[in-house]
Parts: structure tokens; sequence; C-alpha cells
């Protein structure tokens, strides 16, 4: 149908963009590897340490690093006053809104599958032994992260201090899913599958990316158009 | 059916009026002129009309239908202060790109098309970023009617442009008026505006100061409507 | 005196009389609880501004979506005032769980789930009037404000969710024990809360006031620059 189109047109745009101009994704990848490399001298990496923290480790460096691709989900409009064509478009906010977070979903789990390697390398971790729970996990929590910071990024594209703003107000909203993510992640990097009191978590991003997308979706036109 | 009726729109930003009941029709082939002082609340009113922003107050149909339904966008095609193309993609990639969110047919051969038109086919493949203004003018251009608009928004089209870039528009809008579209631009006062157009609207610090046909007197003095109908 | 003013003043008079009694009734009638000694007074302060405080959010995410559908900025200023006041009182609630945790445990703070709770909301919340501050004029600032008040809002059950399983995966001190409260002492809690309850809503309709007075200022500032 249209909508599926028009989105898809938007998210390819964006991806376009950003593979041509590499502006948010290499200030992104090298700003994931230097926590990852900051956090190995904040304590002694021994692979105790390490299997508690890993979870936590990794996604403070995704949740970092994301906020660059996210805050420029929006503001790559701002030139040329191009979001204000785009808004005066039949494309419907719902598409421009998911189309853009296809596009940040994208980029952000590329840059998850890059720091996943780079990190066991750092840490000596294996991390993929069970490695289809993990990649649930990223999908899910990423697509949390994703849809929280595309909405907080169209809300704060007008504001003189955006790239403070953004980070600042979405983080507190992003608590649940990077708990839950954390957490999760932890116990499959340390060995173990999830069980038991650990299901919980999963229900929770379940509900937390249900929840938000449709808030998101529901909300966007408001932010867009004053 | 009218192409535009604007219905008693009032734009209050916090409690201050930028917009006071404006009221006002454009009929199918007229060029309507929307003239004003700096500051009178044109670019505001282009706003409303572009769907970039809702009225407090009143409603705007085109076509018979309430501007604030998404899919009436498809009739309209605006040309605003910034030129709305994207520096980082080449000229046939961001034609293609309108041509898709607007649902045409065949984007790519539309988009051709209309690279012709615009005489910029020699340079399909050149990313915008590397192009003249003149040449991201024209292509603004291109974006703006590619889609065959029934209602043309242009918000002071003929400011900063160069006279390849005039001359190209002025003959498009002919075109298009020729052809029974509709158009709508904000201008101050200058000739290559009132030339083309059949009636005007002055706005006089958010009030409507007077509507009607554009005259000769008009045309060979530009300030007269200010001295009549009310200054600012 | 206006009529808002006239209950302003009877509001704040009535609720200094009713806090007057209750803190006499708690330092001389309520018996020292056994183990947690005088300080445990405090409980009555701590939990009706808890209660305050999320009513208050409540009140904000309900302010925000009527302002979104009838765009009346007095739902706006409602909704700025309501928010602050409950901040405020999330604040008395951090303040008096952290001399509690101080005197009881020694330490300023535990992470506690339901103090930890507050504090994310409390970021939530702060991050709102942030956001009110970076947004220069009235109608948009409003319109995104009363977006986030509908997205934190929507948070706030996943963060009581989260931390609580959180915590019982990694068990902290946990400040006020979960037994329930002989009668005397939950009749003193609930009692003592709506004494706040109507502090709370004399600050909120002082606010409000000041917030239309603004908004008519800088209408009125606007109107003088356009000529």
């Amino acid at each position: 149908m249209a909508f599926i189109r028009q989105m898809l047109t938007v998210a390819a745009k964006d991806l376009r963009s950003e593979v041509r101009t590499k502006e948010a994704i290499n200030a992104s990848l090298s700003f994931a590897l230097v926590i990852l490399l900051l956090f190995s001298f904040a304590f002694d990496p021994t692979s105790e340490t390490t299997r508690e923290i890993a979870g936590g480790l990794l996604w403070l460096a995704f949740a970092f690093a994301g906020v660059l691709v996210l805050n420029r989900s929006f503001a790559r409009e701002l030139p040329n006053d191009c979001l204000d064509m785009l808004n005066a478009s039949p494309v419907p906010g719902a598409a421009l809104f998911l189309g853009k977070a296809l596009a940040n979903y994208v980029l952000l789990l590329g840059i998850e599958l890059v720091c996943l390697p780079v990190f066991g390398v750092f840490y000596n971790v294996t991390w993929y032994r069970h490695l289809g729970e993990l990649v649930l996990v990223l999908l899910l929590a990423t697509w949390g992260v994703t849809v929280v910071g595309t909405v907080f990024s169209a809300l704060t594209v007008n504001l003189r201090l955006r790239e403070i703003m953004l980070p600042m107000l979405m983080y507190p909203v992003l608590i649940p899913c990077l708990m839950a993510a954390m957490r999760l992640s932890t116990v499959l990097i340390g060995g173990e599958p999830i069980t038991g009191d650990d299901v919980a978590w999963l229900r929770l991003l379940i509900g937390f990316d249900i929840i938000f997308t449709s808030l998101a979706v529901v909300l966007i036109d408001t932010v867009l158009i004053g | 059916m009218t192409a535009l009726a604007v219905e008693g729109v009032w734009k209050y930003y916090g409690d201050y009026p930028a917009l006071r009941d404006i009221r006002f029709a454009v009929e199918p082939g007229q060029c309507t002129a929307l003239l004003g002082r700096n500051g009178a609340g044109k670019t505001t009113l282009i706003r409303i009309l572009a769907g970039l922003s809702r009225p407090t107050k009143g409603a705007v149909k085109l076509f018979g239908q309430d501007a604030s339904v998404r899919a009436t966008r498809a009739q309209v095609g605006i040309i605003g202060h910034g030129i709305g193309i994207y520096d980082e993609l080449s000229a046939l990639e961001n034609l293609k790109l309108f041509a898709g969110l607007y649902a045409l047919e065949s984007p790519g051969r539309v988009a051709e098309e209309w690279l012709e038109k615009t005489g910029l086919a020699r340079v399909k493949d050149g990313l915008v970023r590397e192009f003249s203004r003149g040449m991201r003018q024209r292509l603004a251009v291109a974006r703006a009617f590619l889609h065959n608009p029934r209602l043309l928004l242009l918000d002071e089209p003929f400011t900063a442009l160069d006279d390849r870039a005039i001359a190209l528009l002025q003959g498009l809008l002919r075109d298009a008026l020729r052809e029974g579209r509709t158009v709508l631009m904000s201008t101050h006062q200058l000739r290559e505006a009132l030339e083309l157009a059949t009636h005007v609207v002055l706005i006089n610090r958010g009030k409507l100061a007077h509507t009607g046909e554009r005259t000769a007197e008009m045309l060979a003095d530009p300030g007269y409507l200010y001295r009549v109908h009310g200054e600012a | 005196m206006g009529m808002r003013e006239k209950v302003m003043v009877v509001l704040g008079a009535v609720a200094a009389m009713l806090l007057t009694r209750n803190i006499w009734v708690m330092l001389t009638q309520l018996p020292d609880e056994a183990f947690q000694g005088a300080i445990f007074r405090i409980i009555f302060f701590h939990v009706p501004a808890a209660f305050t405080c999320f009513l208050c959010f409540f009140l904000a995410l309900v302010a925000g979506i009527v302002y979104l559908a009838k765009k009346s900025l007095q739902w706006d200023a409602f909704a700025v005032s309501v928010t602050e006041v409950g901040l405020a009182f999330g604040a008395i609630n951090l303040i008096s769980g952290m001399i509690w945790a101080r005197i009881i445990w020694g330490i300023w703070w535990t992470w506690d789930w339901r103090l930890t709770s507050m504090l994310v909301c409390w970021l939530l919340y702060a991050g709102y009037l942030v956001l009110r501050r970076a947004v220069e004029e009235t109608t948009e600032r409003a319109r995104l404000g009363a977006v986030m008040l509908i997205l934190n809002f929507s948070v706030v059950p996943f963060v009581f969710f989260s931390i609580k399983w959180f915590r019982t995966q990694h068990p902290q001190p946990v400040l006020f024990g979960e037994g329930k409260m002989d009668g005397i002492y939950r009749e003193m809690l609930y009692g003592n809360w709506v004494p706040l309850l109507m502090i709370a809503a004399v600050l909120v309709l002082l606010r409000m006031k000041q917030e239309n007075q603004q908004r008519e200022i800088d209408a009125l500032r606007r109107a003088a620059h356009s000529f």
C-alpha cells in the first residue's frame, strides 16, 4: 500500500544520505569504541567483573553512541527547509516517522553488530554462546531506543540546544528499556539462557516497544505541525 | 468549486493574534498576489495554507476539502524561503524522491522530464551540494511543479532568483494559469509578481485590508495599495 | 480580592491549622514506634508527599491531553504549575527519605526501589521543565510540553515495575519495611495527606496566576514591537 511505500522511500532516503556523507555513522561508531576502550581503564577487566557488567557496559556504549545517530535523524531535514517540504507533502506523519525510525534502527543495529566482536576482543569474552537470544534482545531493545529517540529527535529539532536536550530528555524515558536490555545481555553473554524471572524482562521490552511505538505514531503529527 | 477558501482564520501565538479573521477565496485559474509589509502575517498565512501550521480558529478549504486532510496536499505545489532539496543527493535523486512521496507513477520518467524542462538534464547525477545558486533554484522550481499541482503556493518566489530562474518560473506560471491552475504568491509588490497577478489580497497587521482584482494602477505604482487601503 | 484569591487564603489557613494540629498530635500523642524511634514520624510527610507528587503528575497528564484537545492555554498554565508543585513534593519525599536512611542505616542513599523510582520520575519531569525553558514561543511550548507529559506519564509504570524487579534480583536495604501499619499510624498517614494536598492546591493556583500574567505580558510585548 502507499503508506508502506512512502515509509520505505523515506527510510531509503535517510540511509542513502547517511551512507553518502557518513556524518553520524563515523562519529557514532568511533564514540562507541572509545567508550568500550575507556571502560577498560575504569576497572580491571578480569573475567569475573566483566561477566557481571557486560550487558551494562555494552548498552551504555550503544545508548551514548546512538544519540548521535538519532539526533541527526530530524536535524538532517533542517538545511534548505526540507522538513517543511516533507510536512507539506501528502506523506502522513506516521509514515514519515516510521520511515525515519526504520533508517535509525538499521544504523543502530549496524553499530551494535560492529561493537560486539570488538567488545569480545577487548575484554576477552565469548559473547556468542546464546547468539539467537542475544540477537532477539538486540532487536527488541534497539527498537525501543529507536522509537523513543526518533520521537524526541522530532520534538527537539527546532530547539537551539538540540544536541544537549535530546539525550537529557530521552534517557530517563529509556531507563526501563535499558535496564531490561542490560540485565538480559549480561545473562546471555555470561553463558546462561533466559529463564524464569528473566523472561519478565523480555515481556517488559515487548510491552515497552508496543506502547511507545503506538504513542509515537499517534503523537507525531502534533509534534511536527504547529 | 473554489480552489482555495480561507474561512475566518485566526492564528494566536500565546495570547498574541498574528492573524485575525482572514477571509477570502481564490477561484481556479486566478493568480492572487498576497501583499503586506514585513510582519503583517503573510508568511504565517502561507504556512497555514501549506499545511505547515494549524489555524487557532477557522478553516482552510482546498478544492472543497478541509486542508487538514493529508490527501489534499497532493494537489499543492510549494516554493518557500528555503529551496527544499537535499544537498547530499543528486538532482535526479531529489526529483525521484519527491515524485515518490507524491505517489506518482514512474517517478524516474517524471524526474527526467522535469530535469529537461529546467535545463538541468546535463547535471542530473551531480550532487546538489556542487550546484550554483541558480541551478538549485531551478531544481526547486522543478520540485514544486513535478506533480502537476492544481494549486501553487509561492512565498516570495522572485526574491533572490537569478534572471534565468525568473524567466523559467514566469514561463511555468503563465503556462499553469493558461491550463486553469491556480496560483497564490506572497510578494513584496515586485513587478514580476504583479504582472502575473489577476487578483490581490492585502494583509495589514494580521487583518485583511483589501481583496479584489489587480488593477492597472497597482501595476504602475506598487505603493498604491498601501496608500489607499491603510498603511502598515 | 477575587474568588480565586479567597479560595487560596481559605485553603492556606485551613491547611496551616490542620498541619499544626497534626504535628502536635505526632509529637505528643502517638507513641514512638518500637524499633525505629522518634524519627519515624518523618514518614507522615515522606509518604503523603509521594502521593501528592504522583497525583500532580497524573493531573499534568490530564492537563496535557486536554490542552491538545482544546488548545486553551489555561490548561498549559495548569500543566506547568501542577508539575512544578509535583516536583517540589517529590523533592520533599526524596530528602525526607535520605534523612531517614542516614539516621537509620547510616548512609545517605540506598537503592531502595521506591526512592529510586521517585528519583527517576523526578528527572523525567525536571526534563519537562528544561524543555519548556528551551522553547521560546508560547503555543509551541505548550504543544511540545503536552506531548512530553503524555510520554513521561506513560513510562512511569514501566519505571516502577522495572526498578522493583531489579531490586528483587539485587536486594537492597528497604527503607520503611513492607509491613502494614497499625490503625492510629495509618490514620495519621492519610490524615496528614489532607493539609499537604491543600498546600499543593494553593501553590498550583498561585503559580497559575503568575503564568497567566506572564503570558499576558508576552502578548503585550509582542504587540508593542509589531508597530
